[in-house]
Order: C-alpha cells, then sequence, then structure tokens
C-alpha cells in the first residue's frame, strides 16, 4: 500500500504534483519512490463502443501502474490512443498516451497533446511509428513531420518553457511525464546507447524497450547504458510478453520489425507439453533475470491477445512485493460531473426558454 | 428503400487489388525507394566519408570567400543556377531529397532524407538484423550507414546533437547558398565584436 499516494486534503481531490514532479500521475511518483513499476498494453478496440475499452483495461485493474494506450501501432487503423485515453481517465484509470509522428503533423500533435492533458493524461510516450507499408493501409499518406526526437522536444518545451514550437505562450503548459521507446535488440548495437543519451537530452524521463527475449543482450546493452551514466537519468522499463506458441515466436521473428527472437526460445516452446502455458512461464523467468540488472526500474508486460494472463505473470513473478499499483485517480473536473449528475437527476428547474427569460428578468 | 446498392467497402477494394495483380506490380513498396538511384554511389560517399568531409569544409570555405561575388550577383539570381548543380552533385552522390537544411555532416555522409520514414535524429527501432530497413527490405538503413560512416570523420560527435524537425517551408532551396549567407553573416557579426 502507498498511503503517500492520495491527496492530504482529501481523497475525493486529484494529486497534487509533488516537488520536483512534473506530472500529478501515480506512475512518476512509484519510480521516483524506487518502486519496481509495472506499465501494460491495452489491445485497442476496433469498434465505437466505449464498454469495450472499458472490458479490456478491467483486466489490468489492480495489477499495473499504468495503460498504455496504443496509437495505431503496426499502422494498423484501431480507436485512437487520445479516444482510449479519454475514456480511461474518465474512469480514474492511469494512462500512458502513445503519440507517434506517422499519422499526425505538428499543428495536429500539438493540440492533443493539451486536450490530453486536459483530461487527465499525465504520461505521454513519444513514438515515430511504424511506416505505412507495415499495416493494413499501405495507400495512406506517411507523415512523420516530426521524428521521436523532435516530437519529445517538443512537448517537453510545451511543459517547461509554456510554449508551442511557434514560440506562441500557453496559459496552462501540459504536466506530464514523458516516455519514449528503446530497442536493444536492433543495429546498429554501438549507437543505440548514445540514442538513449539523445532521447534524454530532447527530454525522455522513462522509456519502455521492444520485447526482451534475449536476456544476455539486454544485459550487455544495459551495462553499456550505466557506463554512460545514463541510468540515473532516466528509469528504464523492460518490456516483456508471453509468447503464445513456437508458431507465434516465428512469425513474431518473421514480420514484426525490431523483434529479436533467439532460436533457444523457440527450442523451449517447442519442446513443451502445453506451449502457451510454457510462453507464460518463460516470461516470468525472464522477468525474474531482468529485475536483478542494474538501472531496470520496472516491466512493460505486452500480452498481446492473451491480456488475462497480465496479472498472473505479475502476480507469479512478485515483482510488486505486496505492493497495490493504483487505486482510481481523480480528476479537477469530477467535481463538475457529479455537479452535472445531480443536477440532471435531482433538479427539477424550469427548462423552457419563455421560463428562462422570466426567471432572468427577475 | 428497398433498391439496394452493393456497397463497395474501402477495405474490399484493397483486397481486390491484392487479389487482382496486373502484369505490372511494382518491386518497390515506397515513393521514396521508387526515385532512387542505386546505392552503389551512396554507399560509396559513406565509406569515404572522411574525404567528402574535407572535400566539404574546402568547398564550404570557397563559397564564402565568393560571398562578395554572390552578393554582386544577388543571392535570389544565384539560387537558380546553384540549386541546379547542388541538386545534380548531391543527386548523384547521397540521392539528395532537397530538404534544403543539409545535416551530412553530422550523419557520416548519408543522407536521412532517404529514411522512409525521414528520421534525423538516428534509426528506428525497426532496423533488420542485416541491417536493412524494415520498410525497404533491401535497402540498407541509412542510420547504419550514418553511424559507420560518421566514425571515420573528424567531426564524429555531431551525431549526438538533436536535430531539430525539417523545415518543410525550405523544401526545395539551396542549402549550399543558405550556409554560406549564414557562416558570412556570422563572420560579419564577429568583426563587429571585435571591432
Amino acid at each position: 500500500m502507498t498511503p503517500g499516494d492520495v491527496n492530504p486534503a482529501g481523497v475525493d481531490l486529484p494529486l497534487e504534483p509533488l516537488p520536483g514532479h512534473s506530472s500529478r500521475g501515480r506512475l512518476e511518483r512509484v519510480l521516483r519512490r524506487g518502486e519496481f513499476a509495472v506499465t501494460a498494453e491495452l489491445n485497442p478496440p476496433d469498434s465505437a463502443n466505449a464498454q469495450d475499452v472499458f472490458e479490456r483495461a478491467a483486466v489490468f485493474e489492480g495489477w499495473v501502474d499504468g495503460i498504455n494506450a496504443v496509437d495505431a501501432s503496426g499502422a494498423n487503423c484501431h480507436m485512437s490512443s487520445v479516444g482510449i485515453c479519454a475514456l480511461l481517465t474518465r474512469m480514474g484509470i492511469a494512462t500512458i498516451m502513445q503519440i507517434s509522428c506517422r499519422d499526425r503533423n505538428r499543428i495536429a500533435i500539438q493540440g492533443d497533446v493539451l486536450g490530453a492533458a486536459a483530461m487527465g493524461v499525465s504520461n505521454i510516450l513519444c513514438l515515430t511509428g511504424d511506416g505505412v507499408q507495415a499495416g493494413d493501409q499501405p495507400g495512406a499518406k506517411p507523415v512523420f513531420d516530426l521524428d521521436c526526437m523532435s516530437l519529445m522536444e517538443t512537448v517537453r518545451i510545451m511543459r517547461d518553457n509554456g510554449k508551442f514550437l511557434s514560440g506562441r505562450k500557453l496559459t496552462t503548459p501540459p504536466e506530464v511525464f514523458l516516455g519514449a521507446a528503446i530497442n536493444p535488440f536492433a543495429p546498429p548495437f554501438d549507437f543505440r546507447p548514445h540514442r538513449l543519451a539523445k532521447k534524454i537530452a530532447a527530454g525522455a524521463q522513462f522509456v519502455q524497450s521492444q520485447y526482451c527475449y534475449d536476456v544476455p543482450m539486454f544485459r550487455d546493452y544495459m551495462q553499456r547504458v550505466r557506463d554512460l551514466g545514463l541510468a540515473e537519468q532516466c528509469f528504464i522499463l523492460c518490456g516483456v510478453g508471453p509468447l503464445a506458441s513456437a508458431r507465434t515466436a516465428r512469425w513474431m521473428r518473421a514480420n514484426v520489425p525490431g523483434v529479436h527472437i533467439p532460436d533457444s526460445v523457440v527450442e523451449r516452446l517447442e519442446g513443451a507439453q502445453d506451449q502457451k502455458k510454457e510462453g507464460k512461464r518463460l516470461c516470468i523467468d525472464i522477468i525474474n533475470e531482468v529485475k536483478e540488472i542494474g538501472g531496470v526500474s520496472g516491466i512493460h508486460v505486452m500480452a498481446y491477445r492473451q491480456e488475462e494472463f497480465v496479472a498472473e505473470i505479475v502476480a507469479e513473478s512478485g515483482v510488486l512485493k505486496g505492493r497495490q499499483p493504483w487505486r482510481r485517480e481523480f480528476r479537477p473536473d469530477d467535481v463538475l460531473v457529479a455537479e452535472k449528475l445531480d443536477h440532471i437527476l435531482h433538479d427539477e428547474e424550469a427548462q423552457s426558454p419563455v421560463d428562462m427569460v422570466k426567471q432572468a428578468a427577475h | 428503400m428497398s433498391d439496394k446498392r452493393p456497397v463497395v467497402t474501402q477495405a474490399m477494394r484493397v483486397k481486390e487489388a491484392a487479389a487482382n495483380k496486373s502484369a505490372y506490380n511494382p518491386a518497390d513498396v515506397s515513393p521514396q525507394r521508387r526515385v532512387r538511384s542505386h546505392y552503389t554511389v551512396r554507399l560509396w560517399s559513406v565509406r569515404h566519408s572522411r574525404f567528402l568531409e574535407w572535400l566539404y569544409a574546402r568547398f564550404a570555405s570557397i563559397f564564402l570567400l565568393l560571398h562578395p561575388f554572390w552578393k554582386a550577383v544577388g543571392y535570389e539570381r544565384a539560387e537558380r543556377p546553384v540549386k541546379f548543380v547542388e541538386r545534380h552533385v548531391k543527386g548523384f552522390l547521397f540521392d539528395c531529397r532537397m530538404c534544403g537544411q543539409c545535416i551530412l555532416s553530422s550523419t557520416g555522409m548519408s543522407c536521412p532524407m532517404n529514411c522512409p520514414k525521414q528520421l534525423r535524429n538516428g534509426p528506428c527501432g525497426g532496423v533488420r538484423a542485416n541491417g536493412n530497413c524494415e520498410v525497404e527490405p533491401d535497402m540498407p538503413c541509412v542510420w547504419v550507414q550514418a553511424w559507420t560512416g560518421s566514425r571515420q570523420m573528424i567531426a564524429d560527435d555531431a551525431i549526438f546533437d538533436v536535430q531539430k524537425p525539417v523545415d518543410q517551408s525550405l523544401r526545395e532551396t539551396s542549402a549550399w547558398l543558405r550556409a554560406t549567407a549564414e557562416a558570412a553573416a556570422q563572420k560579419e557579426h564577429g568583426r563587429k565584436e571585435a571591432a
């Protein structure tokens, strides 16, 4: 339990940012306290039904510190990350909004950042995004107006300097905890730690890695990151996920860009009686190995289409050490919403315009 | 209401196009790739990044010496012929895209605008194990090339600088003349401050 994570003035009030913190969110508090953080990824629905989002988020409740709302990952069209965040923050669920540069230019992105912060999103993850050719609509126009680095710098300037990229002033800057993605498993390997340094220079405060199935490779990367002194400047979350079967592993290796799965992993799955169970076991083993690596502040569980396993994985690996990740958060406008509901349910005011004019005349 | 027309969706069109391939199917996936020359020259430039860095430095100082001449002719009037030469020289050597804000010296003489995502700050996470692009499977990743190229250069830490977003309004303009005019202004400023 983390009693520090409620507003001392009342549990029904939104959190105030602590000194030195850049957001009001609990994810930043957990990381800065030095606790092992757990985040997960929500599989965005292909529907216009809010209930679908709530159902998919419900399986994570009480197990993770934040839910990633993906922005058309793999260039496949789904419900937008802004939409998902709007729904989840309304329910008080901590979200990490992903923004990719593939679909929107700098004007749209800066507007979305303000909108998201206003809705209560306190974590933003800046990505470049997959090429449109990878997705279901390869005829789309790739935008890539910014790249992940300049996007991050843009949001940081908005937050810290209270300005748009153009220099125009913001009345209320967005209070967000800024994240980025890293992939230690793709060439050029020598450049990867330096790229993390660049991301930190651009404003990254936490990073989530690509799926880690090759622990020695990750350990190597972390060693070089620590040598550069980067582990103190930013919180590193290692990406993990269960593989459903050896076939899925082979398919992912061949078709998902940037995923590196060593042969030993595929062989281990192939040799198992129940491949799905073994995939889960493998994921837990990897978590237990990476949590011991210096500089790793948490894990990011990406259990695509196996979201129901996230709770089991987190529970069985014991990374939370008995800590309860989040309770629902409160937003500044919750009071307004409650008032509105109260008004609809209880007040029987004169609603006709004629009566309203009469009332105003008195 | 009863006469229902068959609904044709975008997804159906995509599916149809994938199923009925015509005799002509372009081998390349993205528009960037289609206008490329062969990678041979581009890769040569990266291999000789140190020589090109030296050459560029000489060339820039000659251009700067010519500043009075450019001013006399008028930068606006010089733009067309210079741009013509620049486009063809850089197009041949680097597959230049004329973004108008050249950063070849910080990217190991490998033009980042050839990246299908036009990344100017380093490789994406999708680089294949063989060092090729995720979008164009047989194109060597420009950032893997940039890293190897930058290792041979004297200013080998320029690749660690965070680059500003591309100013799209400068597309199809001469980076050479802009850099020269800026260097001249800086020189002027320095001289004024010294005086």
